[in-house]
């Protein structure tokens, strides 16, 4: 049986980890494969990594990263952040991510999608949508989509926007919601249920967690395929495992077998 | 031992290349891994792993756009039997053809035909994304030693299309995801993984132990 994934997001900014990972005994918490490699033996289903590199020289850092990673951990791995050619799409798979994801580029031109699926395949293309409620109360929830940080709006509904995408290759769509993300007050799962049921790709759940309930809820009541957090994991609120055991418990499939140990495995070895 | 990973510039080969070393090591082999597309590489290789992420149509074109890389593994796999691992796309190629994105010619080693994956519960997602454990179709050493079932090992598994082989013999294991999923081929010499054995920890570096120590 498939199960439900936990994803940690790394923030990264010119080669290092931003937020820093707290819980975990590292040598150097700012190295992004050293923190990559603590998450792959905690059981993580994927790892994330957002690029938010500013500077056009430093933009190959992510590529250093990535290249590094895919040597030490047996982990698949996303990459998004700053990605608006398929050249940028070609050079992280050959650096050895498994997917990458495409957020601005996408909604400015949705073709890049179709283009990117035909090339890589669609199940290595995800498109990254960050999304505000913009219905007042008392009306039919509508969601529009933001960039820049959820700063600027598009004009663009985001369920319509998430079902285009689909039918353009989009392998799975990475959501976000931008009134959520950093209040720890859990997904919008209307939001995420909304898009989650009106495309046949998966969805990640992304924005908002503060609590291991939250995490079962992205699924149960958002239809979420997989979780995504950020916080609660780095500052050590939570570990990876004790998520996923949370979830098990509340009836979700997990898979809780052998990673710590193929990883312990691989430790000796790298 | 000499192992040829081939690089075709269709898909990541750094996980492959580590998995590898740390397979032999696990299973106390002294392995060399060669990395590249020269046909002489293949030539001169014990055994060839193909990688593949990607489409069909655009992995094929990169795998025949190497001068002299069919040939040479057609040599090396079919007229002199080495062992030969393919993953994911670097597996689908096998088939006889594919479907992604109009009908592609494969390599035709393992009759069969690349298909989108149409689950009979149409609320499952496609692709099929994620951990998923498998079912043995039948004993091989390939699998030896690894838990299989429902209360298994995992295997991550990233793709929309999975090979279907013409002789249902040639099936090694599947997964379940609203009806049976390929998940290893095995026909004579030849083995291949729709999952990504570099990316599934202990069930993958088991897998790819058994394939180095492995007597077709």
């Amino acid at each position: 049986m498939l199960k439900i994934r936990v994803i940690p997001c790394l923030d990264v900014k010119d080669g290092r980890v931003v937020k820093g990972v707290q819980f975990l005994d590292l040598v150097d918490a700012g190295d992004p494969v050293e923190s990559a490699r603590a998450y792959d033996a905690a059981g993580a289903d994927e790892l994330c990594f957002l690029d938010i590199t500013a500077s056009v020289e430093a933009r190959g850092t992510i590529l250093d990263v990535v290249r590094r990673t895919a040597e030490a951990c047996f982990m698949p791995v996303t990459v998004g952040g700053g990605v608006r050619t398929i050249e940028d799409i070609r050079a992280l798979m050959l650096a050895g991510a498994d997917k990458v994801s495409i957020n601005t580029a996408a909604v400015k031109d949705r073709s890049i999608v179709a283009r990117a699926a035909d090339k890589f395949g669609g199940q290595a293309i995800v498109v990254a949508i960050d999304a505000k409620k913009v219905s007042a109360p008392g009306e039919a929830e509508r969601f529009e989509i933001f960039t820049h940080g959820g700063r600027t709006p598009t004009g663009i509904d985001a369920v319509a926007f998430a079902v285009d995408v689909a039918r353009l290759g989009a392998g799975e769509i990475l959501l976000t919601s931008m009134d959520r993300d950093g209040t720890k007050a859990g997904f919008d799962l209307p939001l995420t249920r909304a898009i989650a049921d009106a495309v046949s790709i998966p969805v990640v759940a992304s924005g908002g967690v503060g609590t291991l309930d939250h995490l079962v809820e992205g699924v149960t009541e958002g239809h979420a395929s997989a979780v995504l957090a950020a916080s609660i994991f780095h500052f050590g609120t939570f570990t990876v495992e004790q998520a996923k055991r949370h979830m098990a418990a509340a009836g979700l499939p997990m898979r809780l077998d052998a990673a710590a140990k193929g990883s312990a495995r691989q430790e000796g070895a790298v | 031992m000499n192992i040829a990973l081939i690089d075709y510039e269709a898909g990541n080969i750094h996980s492959a290349h580590k998995a590898l070393e740390v397979a032999a090591r696990e299973a106390g082999l002294d392995i060399t891994v060669t990395i590249g597309s020269d046909p002489e590489i293949v030539a001169s290789a014990d055994r060839i792993m193909l990688p593949g992420d990607g489409a069909f149509a655009d992995c094929v074109g990169h795998l025949r756009s190497v001068p002299g890389l069919s040939e040479a593994l057609h040599e090396a796999v079919q007229v002199k039997g080495r062992p030969f691992f393919g993953i994911c796309v670097g597996m689908q190629l096998l088939a006889t053809e594919g479907r992604e994105h109009g009908v592609t010619q494969g390599l035709d080693w393992l009759p069969g035909t690349v298909k989108r994956i149409e689950p009979a519960d149409t609320t499952l997602k496609v692709p099929h994304m994620g951990w998923n454990t498998l079912f043995a179709h039948r004993e091989h050493p390939l699998l030896k030693g690894i838990a299989l079932g429902p209360d298994g090992l995992h295997a991550y598994f990233l793709h929309a299309y999975h090979l279907v082989p013409a002789n249902d013999d040639d099936v090694l294991a599947e997964a379940d995801y609203g009806g049976p999923i390929t998940a290893i081929v095995q026909r004579g010499n030849i083995v291949g993984t729709q999952f990504h054995p570099e990316k599934s920890q202990a069930l993958g570096l088991k897998l790819l132990a058994n394939f180095l120590t492995w007597t077709p």
